[in-house]
């Protein structure tokens, strides 16, 4: 059912900056903050990925002649950190959430605008201090996780500051995610209930659950790093009487729910896109919701099988085996339900839709070798290997990175009332996907035959699946091309949208493109089906649906 | 549909965001408060379970001294408690109306808060290990500084709602009590953590 009512109240005025400036302004309109964190986001991705090209760059040749091994390390630390911290958390959380959760939830904007403003003014300086850190005094080299006692004895003053911009964006998100939680929960307009929600506010719900449990440990955690390095304390030095697994119990206790607070969203902007270009209900709605909330609490209590080669118990190593393998069961559902989605559907094979299916594909595979990973005797053999890097890189690039790009050719039309270019989104699709399976599926075979992760140098045996992963690599930058070329160029030059390009139901299609600045002409629609693809599209009562209907188009 | 407009001063302040829904929803900022000490409650259990796991895996080095006494902590946590009943009053002062009765509480209620960080501070000073002696007492002056940094907060925030009750606007008055009810849920989670971290180092 979409009740629209149509615009009749006038906007008051705004003495804030408007056009492109308001992008560099301290504004609370939570679109604006949304492109903001895209944009910043995709800053620091293309930065992260210059620092991919270098350690590909590097693994030409088995020797470590580009760069010393010192600034290798750097470059190693510099590019997972940036890519965590700065890319994938900011850009699927506060990006797409800041833009899409008040309009899911009927809001005109999020529960509290200033936090959301300042969360976001957190993530330059953090990302500005960690890159500049590589200038000023070295960068960290321990890598993105800051073992101890690596983390100690190597040169402190890059460790340090690495450690106050880890904190800095760690804040950012947990004042998004106390934003989240409270818009999600108390700012629902009258009427529309939990279960009648858009997934990916179940998604973020979710995520947010995770990032306010487990960010402040890793905080806490930092603190104490910081302690051992500055003022010499003993907690994590074993040269002190301290005990380094604590440290590795205490940042793994975050950093494996960081690996749901980078996919969770990306499960739930899935879920917003698969429906759209099949024209079908989202199969299975309460079981989507249950599996998120299982793999909420699942995601909390698998930690240690990150530490199966620290001297774990055994009776440890089995509990977390069990634990972990269990994840795949909401996580199986989830993707049954997006196949289940698509069976049968009227499917537009459009960039959106490419990229999301991909996702299904590399996010499976990941999975496996995630599952694979989670059993110990299998673990120890693989473990600080390349096989390790492949996996991880199946998740995080093959599931978020490509669902960010799907979602970026589904919510464009939104964001700027223009349409992007559907051959350029292809051969952008082409090139990273090519360039991301050349890149990554053969580290698994380096792997599983034994090459080390974070080295400069290896065993020449191992040239030629290095130079294949190489080559991977450099499509993948060139895939940035196209895709940068389009969303630029379509800024003028792309296609008028109108309102609902897609013909969709959720609710942030039924105002302009753009929106304004409170989201709607008039009263929020009240939308208690954001899936009704069920009836023919002739009958889908979409009040103020305007524009194109592309996807009959057979696209 | 209960979601209203921003009046326009509000609008031209805040760019036409949604401010206002917020204002007009004290619950929400309580809600929106609560969550962060959820967050807060978070690190302190981090640096619980280092300090619980350090004092079951990690043997003190010889010769190294890790002593408590009970005697001042045992005052501070009457303190606490004391301090978290007299807020109560305070808040229920103003729900009365009686603005002048409220300050007085509150002011109590901050001079219990700092001669709890002064009775810390000369525990401090009496302890025969510092922070770097070894594990265990680092952590303790880890957990119990982090504690006091709280305190401290805490006092500040009752001292800033002690300025605003006095303020003849009625920014903080019956019908506007936000700042006070903020006030009141972060001080008890302090106390509540204080009682918390008494049991696990100083009792346990």
């Amino acid at each position: 059912m979409t009740i629209a009512v149509p615009s009749s109240q006038p906007q008051g005025p705004s003495l804030q900056p408007v056009g492109w400036l308001r992008y560099l302004s301290f504004s609370l309109d939570h679109k604006v903050i949304g492109l903001q964190y895209l944009v910043a986001g995709f800053l620091f991705y293309f930065v992260g990925g210059a620092l991919a090209g270098v350690i590909r760059t590097e693994l030409i040749s088995p020797m470590a002649d580009l760069v010393p091994r010192d600034t290798y390390n750097e470059v190693l630390t510099l590019h997972g950190t940036i890519m965590i911290f700065l890319w994938i958390v900011p850009v699927v959380n506060g990006a797409f959430g800041n833009y899409l959760i008040p309009f899911y939830v009927g809001a005109r904007d999020m529960a509290f605008p200033r936090l959301n403003a300042v969360a976001f003014w957190l993530i330059p300086p953090g990302g500005l201090l960690l890159i500049s850190s590589y200038f000023l005094t070295g960068a960290a080299q321990s890598g993105w996780t800051a073992y101890p006692p690596l983390s100690i004895t190597t040169p402190a003053a890059g460790q340090v500051l690495w450690i106050v911009s880890v904190l800095l964006l760690g804040g950012s998100s947990i004042f998004g995610a106390i934003n989240f939680i409270a818009t999600i929960l108390k700012l629902r307009r009258p009427g529309l209930g939990m279960m009648q929600l858009p997934m990916y506010c179940w998604a973020m719900l979710g995520t947010s659950l995770l990032v306010l449990l487990s960010t402040p440990v890793l905080a806490g955690t930092l603190i104490m790093l910081s302690f051992d390095i500055v003022a010499h304390t003993g907690f994590f030095n074993p040269g002190e009487g301290g005990n380094v697994v604590v440290y590795q119990h205490l940042f793994w206790f975050y950093s494996h729910p960081a690996v749901y607070i980078m996919v969770l969203p990306v499960f739930g902007l899935v879920s917003e896109i698969l429906p759209v270009h099949s024209r079908k209900p989202l199969f299975g709605y309460s079981t989507m919701v249950y599996s998120i909330m299982a793999i909420v609490f699942l995601g909390l209590i698998v930690w240690a099988h990150h530490m199966f080669t620290s001297g774990t118990p055994p009776w440890m190593r089995l509990f977390f085996t069990i634990a972990t393998a269990f994840i795949a069961v909401p996580t199986g559902i989830k993707f049954f339900n997006w196949l289940a989605t698509l069976w049968g559907g009227k499917i537009a094979l459009n960039s959106a839709m490419l990229f999301s299916c991909a996702f299904i594909v590399h996010f499976v595979f990941g999975g496996i070798t995630g599952v694979a990973l989670a059993q110990v005797p299998f673990d120890v053999h693989v473990h600080d290997t390349y096989f390790v890097v492949g996996h991880f890189h199946y998740i995080v690039y093959g599931g978020s990175v490509f669902v960010i790009f799907s979602a970026i050719y589904h919510w464009y039309p939104k964001f700027t009332g223009r349409l992007l270019n559907e051959p350029l989104g292809r051969l952008h699709f082409l090139l990273t996907f090519l360039g991301f399976n050349l890149c990554f599926a053969p580290q698994h075979w380096l792997g599983l035959n034994g090459m080390p992760r974070r080295v400069a140098e290896y065993d020449p045996q191992f040239t030629l699946v290095n130079q294949l992963s190489s080559v991977g690599a450099l499509l993948m930058a060139l895939s940035t091309l196209p895709f940068l070329w389009n969303v630029i160029a379509s800024l003028w030059q792309g296609a008028r949208a109108g309102d609902n390009p897609w013909n969709a139901r959720t609710p942030e299609w039924l105002t302009s493109s753009p929106p304004p600045v409170e989201n709607w002409h008039g009263e929020a629609p009240l939308v208690l089906e954001p899936y009704g693809y069920g009836v023919p599209i002739d009958q889908l009562d979409l009040s103020t649906a305007s524009g194109r209907d592309l996807w009959s188009g057979g696209r | 549909m209960t979601l209203t407009l921003s009046d326009s001063e509000s609008q031209a302040l805040h760019g036409g965001s949604g401010e206002a829904e917020a204002h007009g929803h004290p619950d929400v900022r309580l809600f929106g408060l609560a969550a962060f000490l959820v967050a807060d409650a978070m690190t302190f259990a981090g640096f619980f379970a280092a300090y619980l796991t350090f004092r079951a895996v990690n043997p003190l080095p010889e010769g190294a001294t890790y002593e408590l006494e009970l005697a001042l902590p045992t005052i501070n946590t009457v303190l606490l408690l004391v301090s978290s009943a007299t807020f109560h009053r305070a808040n229920a002062a103003l729900r009365q109306g009686r603005s002048e009765l409220c300050r007085t509480w509150l002011a109590v209620t901050a001079g219990l808060g700092l001669a709890f960080l002064v009775s810390q501070m000369v525990e401090y000073f009496s302890l025969p290990f510092g922070l770097t002696d070894n594990l265990l007492a680092s952590t303790f002056y880890l957990l119990t500084g982090f504690h006091g940094l709280h305190v401290t907060l805490g006092a500040i925030m009752i001292l800033i709602v002690w300025w605003q009750v006095r303020q003849p606007a009625g920014r903080v008055d019956a019908s506007n009590p936000f700042a006070i009810e903020a006030a009141e849920l972060y001080w008890h989670f302090v106390d509540g953590i204080w009682v918390v971290l008494f049991l696990i180092l100083y009792l346990l």
